[in-house]
Order: structure tokens, then sequence, then C-alpha cells
């Protein structure tokens, strides 16, 4: 076993031989963050009094969660046969939604381990990023976590990583984050099998961003790590994707609070500050370069972050549009991947539009939103970005379904996934059958092993976006996981299924699916509809239709008596009472023509069963 | 009364009234209600405040009881004249429960003896008592006659055992009949109050209450719908599925059948759940209530007006004797109606006469409304013609909902 350090190699006079860097993939709950928590005590960084669980997640709702959104990279020395190491554990954000962040993270290692539950096994977006990890020609180091566990497999699970990377079982080092079992072999492993980063330190700088936070007191935290050359304190630098120029005002490591240097040399990692106040000035992927001695060309890798999934958020109470409009503001500032523009909608008011990189984005912003902002929020069901090109060769991009246009279209494209599941194999029946209602069309199917397997699909994104996680969650009993990345575009049927109250079109309830699925969503969504909205002083018919044609209709029937009975003396104040409850209730209604919809109709018409269940908790 | 009391501010324990309640006052009518706590049993629908007669001693004691409501008598007479209001005879007075007639006649007679002692009468006053058809015989109808009371209300409720038993009523339908003439006998008016949409009840057990009820040649019939209140024996019934729930559309379809069968019967409504024979056979104890005069209300937890200030007595019988005793006020609490609530009451009481609001008196919003609730049935078209907002059968059946959409926002 490896002491600690007794001397930590110093930031910006490290060779590079002695740097390892290194990330970790693994699934939600899986236990990263415990690990790299453990890693953080046994290094000395972090004294097991300042130890709070889960260090390296920041916001509460990562911790609630038990997933990271933003990923940071913390600088550790380690001793191995006598010599320092400097070791740079760059975590990864968890989640499908983030895979270019996870792209970016591991272009900044040589190595990965991969962490994997001893009882659960590996899961599918753990898959993706090992396969991507596998691309970017990184070292891997396969981990399984959670020994200590009476559920454990471990026997199976090595088997199946070995099976997955190439190499022996028997190389699958087992430890427990909880306890502590196997983390210092974990390191002294990290210090041996990994190359060590390769760079021309005589070259113009160039450092390859791979996160970028924002922090109320200090501006844009951009964490970065260099390729080629050095970049110091107080020189200007350009970013080379924008040709922006920042002067830095501090560049340091972060062990794990964040420790200014005398700047940073080939193959480490740090953070740097410029002072700019929006995530968008310092992108993830881009190349920092020395302004006066630029580097010709910049790293590969880098692109924009494209929103993939579209939904309009809508304040409960009209009077919290600029308190909306504001924490979108706020956010935007550390979210390089949030787009937004202001929206009205006939039935929900003003809102805005806002562009995410998919359902758990969502999820997350929305409730920051609402817990941070202090916002009750209806969100419009999610859509993709369609393409339509008219009759006359117009192409008009969709991402509103009120938005699609009414005039002779020619063709409508849609955008297309590669999903990836990962199942126990008693499930790919009705994974299939599943995959198949969505359109999906399969790409390829393995064992990982004995039991586990592994089904790839090409599928629209419409067709995941909404209830599909849930219900593939409840097909298998919670066992399947699963993992996308974008993947082109195909021609489909497509039409615009609008819903009418009383011959009133309800925009927030309009969906553009395939011709196929036209009729069962409209028979849904009236279905709904008649339920959640009360019955009115008049017969209300609710229809779904695709142009004039109505495919679906139900009504509501009229109610008949509202009247509370007796109204004696005794009885004069209640009623007074309940007739101010009434009329504050009518505030909180929505007009549709002349229909009273409470704003619990609109929410829980527009949520999907499983984040109802969520919203009870 | 409900069991419930409203949350309001302090009331003052010497009862003296804001001089606002003078405003006014001459075209006011005084009236007087005397609530009586007791029941023989309690029915299982009920959440009125009312009490067996084994559950209370001491001076909440039925025995004591009307010694009890006359020391109300003598605070309420103190209190009006120390608040500076003239005083006026009494224009009605209501003896309800409870079961009134549970106490002795010659107790009930001898509460309104009291008050005449403090107010006196009208001309013409009406005074009338709730009773149970098992709880007066023709001796007692007799005193009360003779003790002023000119008018008594049956609680008949329904002609069919099931639906009886339902509602833990304890009388036997063929008793009704009887009990009528010997109040006729005695000289007084007589009304009868149903109950429709008792769970169980079907469409022809309904037509079957209406059509006894009117062969008795009642002056005045009270039809009330079910109301189903938290907290008592029949809601937790329903909950526990032991007898089925309540349905607005049963509601609605049995309400229309009652206004068929007792109109074609001779009788007119005047109120959404009251119907007379003639104009003057209307109840005007309760038109009071709906036309904002003043009255006060004696006994626990019963309700008092007056101009535009209402309170509310505490609702346990040994607390409300209690208070009295200390020669304190009996109110739990009251509450002072600014002039916007009280136009709000108007409408939303008013709307519910035969004789209707006047549309000139309402809002711009209720006057924007008219069109719609025309068009909709709610209104009378030829009343609205004539400056009147008058229901129309639908229009009684939605009536709080007429009122929000005639009320300001």
């Amino acid at each position: 076993m490896s002491p600690m350090a007794r001397t930590a190699p110093v930031p910006a006079a490290t060779d590079p031989a002695i740097i390892r860097n290194f990330c970790i993939i693994a699934h939600i709950d899986h236990g990263k963050s415990t690990l790299a928590d453990r890693m953080l005590q046994y290094t000395g960084v972090v004294s097991k009094r300042d130890m709070k669980a889960q260090y390296l997640d920041r916001m509460d709702i990562e911790r609630e969660r038990g997933i990271t959104i933003k990923s940071q990279a913390v600088r550790m020395p380690w001793e191995l046969d006598g010599n320092s190491y400097a070791l740079n554990m760059i975590d990864t954000p968890g989640h499908v939604d983030f895979t270019y962040e996870v792209s970016r993270s591991l272009a900044a290692c040589e190595g990965a381990v991969l962490l994997v539950d001893a009882a659960q096994g590996i899961e599918a977006q753990t898959l993706a990023n090992l396969y991507l990890a596998m691309e970017n020609n990184l070292t891997i180091i396969p981990v399984l976590n959670k020994i200590d566990l009476p559920a454990a497999q471990p026997e199976k699970y090595a088997a199946e990583l070995a099976n997955l990377i190439g190499g022996d079982p028997e190389d699958v080092l087992k430890v427990s984050g909880k306890t502590g079992v196997g983390v210092e072999a974990l390191l002294d492993k990290i210090v041996r099998d990994l190359p060590a980063p390769v760079g021309d330190p005589n070259a113009p700088a160039r450092a390859m961003i791979f996160d970028s936070v924002y922090d109320t007191y200090r501006g844009v935290v951009t964490y970065v790590r260099v390729v080629d050359g050095m970049l110091h304190p107080r020189e200007r630098i350009q970013m080379m994707s924008t040709r922006a120029t920042h002067e830095l005002l501090e560049i340091g490591v972060s062990s794990p609070e964040p420790t200014p240097s005398k700047g940073l040399g080939v193959g480490e990692v740090g953070y740097l500050i410029t002072g700019v106040k929006d995530v968008r000035q310092s992108k993830v992927g881009d190349t920092v370069t020395n302004l006066a001695k630029p580097a010709s060309e910049s790293l590969s890798g880098y692109a924009d972050a494209k929103p993939m999934v579209f939904s309009g958020l809508y304040p409960l109470d009209g009077t919290d549009y600029p308190v909306l409009r504001d924490a979108l503001e706020k956010l935007m500032l550390n979210d390089a991947a949030l787009v937004y523009e202001p929206e009205t909608s006939a039935a929900l008011g003003f809102g805005f539009r806002v562009g995410f990189l998919g359902l758990l984005h969502l999820e997350i912003t929305r409730e920051r939103l609402e817990r941070e902002y202090n916002l009750d929020l209806i969100s419009t069901a999610p859509n993709v970005e369609y393409e339509v090109t008219l009759e006359d060769k117009k192409v008009i991009h969709v991402t509103n379904p009120s938005e699609y246009p009414t005039g002779k279209i020619s063709e409508v494209r849609e955008p297309m996934v590669s999903a990836t599941i990962l199942a126990p194999n008693e499930f790919v029946g009705s994974i299939m059958e599943l995959c198949q209602s969505r359109r999906g069309q399969m790409r390829g199917m393995d064992y990982l092993s004995e039991d586990r397997v592994e089904l790839r699909y090409w599928i629209p994104l419409a067709e995941i976006v909404f209830d599909f996680f849930d219900l593939l969650k409840s097909k298998t009993r919670g066992y399947a996981s699963l993992d996308w990345k974008a993947d082109g575009e195909q021609v489909a049927d497509l039409v615009k299924v609008d819903i009418l109250l009383q011959g009133e079109q309800v925009d927030a309830f309009s969906a553009i699916t395939h011709r196929d699925k036209a009729y069962a969503y409209g028979v849904m969504m009236t279905g709904k509809l008649r339920e959640l909205i009360p019955r009115q002083q008049f017969e209300v018919p609710i229809q779904a239709a695709i142009g004039s044609r109505i495919i679906a209709r139900e009504s509501i029937r009229a109610i008949r008596k509202d009247v509370l009975a007796k109204c004696y003396g005794g009885d004069i104040t209640r009623k007074r009472k309940l007739l101010e409850k009434q009329k504050e209730g009518k505030k909180r209604m929505k007009m549709v023509g002349r229909v009273e919809v409470p704003q619990e109709a609109f929410i829980a018409a527009l949520t999907t069963d499983e984040s109802k269940d969520k919203a009870k908790k | 009364m409900p069991s419930v009391l409203p949350l309001g501010d302090p009331a003052p324990a010497d009862g003296i009234l804001p001089p606002q309640v003078l405003a006014g006052v001459e075209h006011r009518k005084f009236g007087l209600y005397v609530h009586i706590p007791f029941c023989a049993v309690r029915c299982g629908y009920c959440d009125f405040n009312t009490y067996t007669a084994t559950e209370l001693g001491g001076g909440a004691s039925q025995d004591a009881y009307a010694a009890t409501a006359v020391t109300e008598l003598d605070f309420a007479s103190l209190a009006l004249d120390a608040s500076g209001l003239p005083r006026r005879p009494l224009s009605t007075v209501f003896f309800g429960g409870g079961t009134p007639t549970l106490l002795p006649a010659e107790d009930l007679a001898g509460i309104l003896k009291a008050a005449i002692g403090h107010w006196g009468l009208e001309p013409g006053a009406e005074v009338s008592t709730e009773a149970n058809p098992d709880s007066v015989t023709p001796e007692s109808l007799k005193i009360l006659a003779d003790a002023g009371f000119t008018r008594v209300s049956f609680g008949m409720q329904s002609a069919v055992p099931h639906v009886l038993k339902v509602l833990d009523r304890t009388h036997t339908p063929s008793r009704v009949p009887l009990v009528v003439q010997w109040a006729r006998e005695a000289g007084l008016a007589v009304s009868l109050d149903l109950i429709y949409g008792t769970p169980g009840e079907s469409m022809a057990d309904w037509q079957l209450s209406l059509e006894t009820a009117l062969s008795y040649q009642p002056d005045h019939i009270s039809a009330y719908a079910l109301i189903v209140e938290d907290g008592t024996k029949l809601a937790a019934q329903i909950r526990r599925g032991e007898v089925p729930g309540i349905d607005d559309d049963d509601h609605a379809s049995k309400y229309e059948l009652a206004d068929r069968l007792i109109s074609e019967a001779g009788l007119n409504w005047y109120e959404v759940s009251n119907w007379s024979r003639t104009p003057d056979q209307a109840c005007r104890h309760n038109l009071a209530y709906w036309r904002g005069d003043d009255w006060w209300g004696i006994g626990p937890g019963a309700h008092s007006h007056v101009g535009g200030v209402r309170w509310w007595n505490v609702k346990h019988p040994t607390a409300y004797a209690s208070r009295l005793g200390n020669a304190s006020s009996p109110a739990a609490g009251r509450e002072t109606l600014d002039a916007e609530t009280r136009e709000v009451e108007r409408i939303m009481l008013e709307a519910r006469l035969g004789t209707g609001l006047s549309v000139d008196a309402l809002g711009a919003i209720g006057r924007h409304a008219m069109a719609g609730l025309i068009a909709d049935q709610l209104v009378d078209p030829v009343q609205a013609f004539k400056g009147r907002l008058v229901l129309t059968l639908k229009g009684r059946l939605l009536a709080d909902a007429v009122v929000r959409r005639i009320l300001p926002d």
C-alpha cells in the first residue's frame, strides 16, 4: 500500500511524466461520488473532518438526486515506489443529456476508471460513455464498486466487464467507496497503468476547455487541460472559436478548493478566471491559446451545444413572468446549452419556449427555477425540432406544435437518435415491442453476459422524449437502462393533432405525431380532459382534430345543479365565504372561450403519470 | 345552523353594537330566532347544533333551557337599548332547532311571552315553530296557538319508510296527516319540510313523498336537497360505502319534479327551496334573512344580524349557559360587514328570491352578464326586460353560478 505523498508536485513545475489524468465513468448511484470522496480523503487533500458527503457535487439538487451535473477537476498528490505523482481526477457528468460534456471531459484524460456497481452490472449510459472513452483511446481501469453489499456478484460482473473491454476478469479491481477497501490499490493502479500526458512544452499554448461554471463571486470559472505550451497569470489569452480575448486574472488548480498557481504546463489540469460573466464566452470544447503567441490550429472536437428537446415554460401566476425571465437569464449564465425565447400561448399566457439537451436537462432546469426562484411553472409536453418543407420549397423549423404550418406541406423531417438499451434478457421481447410501437428500427443486439443484452435502435427522438423511459422502466421492472445520441433525421408521415374545447383550439394541447398515432393521442387527450375539466353550465364538446377533420370526441355534460339548498340566517356568512372562495378559484381558471379550465387540468393533462407520482413525493 | 362557526372578530362582552347599525334602522324589520338545541335522536345527516336530552346538564339541560333562553332575551334587550337602537316590535319570531317541540309547549310559550314583554309584536306578526310530527299533541299545539304562535313547520322529510330510516327520522309517515289536522284545528298555518336526494331514494320514492305531502294541502312547502356535511354519521357511512353517495344530477331531476308537482298543486316558488300557496303564506321570517333585515338569534350557536353586523353564539349549550350566567354576551365572534360585502350578500341572497333583483342596482359586470344569462336560459327574459333578474327553473338550480357571474371580480 502506498502512503500519502510526502511532497506534492508543484503546479506549473510538474514534469508531465508524473501526471496522471483520469475520469470516472459510472452510472447514477453506482457510487462515483462516494469513491471520489474517498480518494480525496486518502490522498490527504480533504481531511476526514472536512469531508462533506459527496464533496464534489455542488448543487443541492445534485446532492439530492445523487447525480453530478457539472464536473470539476481535482488535483491530488499520490506516492508510489518512492516517487510523487500528481493525479487529476476529472469528474464527468453522469447523464445521457450531457454526452458532449462527457466527451470533452474524456478528451482531457489519458485514462478512465470504469466504475460499476457489483450488485447491478453495467448500465446503458455507462456503456455509451465507455465506448466514447475507448474511441478516445483512453486506458480503461475496470472497477467493481460496493463489493461490501450482500447482493454483490463480483464474479459475474467482473466477467461482464472483461468481456466488454477485453482482458482477464482477474484484473478487475474490487473496491468499496463506502468502507474504503481497495481504494489505495486503485490509486496505485492509476499511477502504474495510465500513460502520462504528452505535449510540446515549447509550442504555442493550447488548452482545451472541458467545463465552464458560473460563480456569483468570481464570474465564470473555466476548467482546462493544457495540451501544449504553458499558460501564465496576467497574460492575455484568446478563445480560438470566437477569437474573443481575455486577461487571465487567475490560474490555478483545485485541491479541491481553488488554489492559485504560477501557471499550468503540459498535461496539467486546472482553472482559469478571466472575469467574464457568461459561460457562453468560455465554451466547452474550445481551445484557449496565448494572444501574443497564438497557436495556428485549435484542438479538435469542438461543437456547439445543440438543444434537442423544447418545451414551453409558463408561470402559473401570470404576474410571475418577469421573475421567470430574470431567472432564465441567470441560469443561462451557467448553462451554455440552455436557449430560450419568449412565447405566447392563448391558453397559458406569456412564457418561454426553452430548448434543452434532453429530458433530464429539462427536469433539472424546471426544478431549479421552481426551487431557487420560488416559481410555480407549467411546462408543455416536450417537443423535438421538425424541419418542414412546404410545397413552395420554403423550409420551416418547428419546435412548437402551434407553429406547425397549415399550408401545403411537401415533406417533414424529424430528428433521429441511436438508442442503446441494456436489460436482462428476459425483457428483450417487451423492449422490442415497445421500440417497434415507437417506430424504432433495430440496429443490433449483443449479449454482454449470459443473461444481459444490449439492444441498439434507430428511433425518432420524438418517440422517446415523453414517456418512453418511464414505460421502459415499468416494462422491465426498473432493470433496463437507456442511452441515446443524436443520429441524423428521417422523412416521416407526421400530422398535427389539435384539441378543441367547445370549438376553440387549445394551443397548449396540440401535438405533432405520426399519422398512425394521431388517433390514439386524440383519444387519450380528450379522455384525460373530460376527467380533468369540471362540468360547466353548458355542455362542452372536446374534440381532437387533424386540420378540420375530427378524429376523436368526448363531451362534458352540463352541470345541472350548483346551489346550496338551504340558506338560513346561520348559513349566510358561510355561504358568502364559499362564494368568495369560488371567486378566488375562478381567478386561477384559464378561460378557453367560455370554458373555465382549472390550471390543475393543464398541469395534469401535460404531465405523464410518472412525473405526477414524483410531484406527490 | 351548521355546526362549524365562522372565524370572525372577537365580540364584546356587553354585546354593544357599533354606531353603524343605526343607519337605516327605520327601514329594517326586527325579528327573533330562538334555537332549541335538543333532539330525541340525533339524525345521521344533521350537522345542526343539537344534543339529545341526556347529553347536557346544569343551565344547559332541557329543563333549565327556557330560563336560560329568557336570560339571553333580557341581555339582548339591554344590549340593543345600550347600542342606541329604537325598540321595534317583533315582525317575526321563529323557533328552530333541534326539535323545539321537545320542550314542553309551556316553555316555548314562556320564551315567546318574555320576548313580547321586551319588544311587543307587530300586528299580524308571524310566529313559527319547527316541530317533529312525533312530539306534538292536539293539546300542545293549542297551547302554542293560544300563546301567539301562528305557524308550524313539520319536519316530514319523506313519506317513504326506507328513506326516513336512512335519515334516522323516528316518526311514522301515517302520523303526518294527523298532526297537520291538529295544527289546522288549533288555527295554525302549516308548512311541511321535505328532503330529497337521500341515498337510496328513487325518483318514485320522491314523487310519492311530494304527492303525499301535497295531499295534505299545506300552506307552504320547503324542499331541501340533502347535503352531506363533513363530520356527520351519514358522511361516514357514505365514505365507508355503506350507503350510496350523493348525485347532483339526481338532485336536479328531483328538484325539477318538486317544482312541477308543487306548482301544479297551486303553490308558487318564492325562494329557491320554498313554495307557498299565496304570497302572504311565504315564511316572512326566512324572507327577513334574505332581505337583510335585523334579527337576534337566541341560543347556543345561533347567528344574529343587526345593520351589517353579524355575530354567532358559542356553540356548546353548557358554555352558552355559563356565559349568560356571568351576565356576559354569549357571542363567540362577530363580523362587521363593509358596504361592499353587504352588497355581495344582498345580491347573493336576493338572487334566490322569486321577486329577484333589480338589474339597475347591479354593477357593470352584472348588467353586462345579463345577455349571457338569458342566452343560457338561466334568467327569465320577460322579467329582465322589466328590469328584474329573476331565475328560471334552470337558473334556480344554478343559482350559485349565476351569482358568481353577476358579482364584480
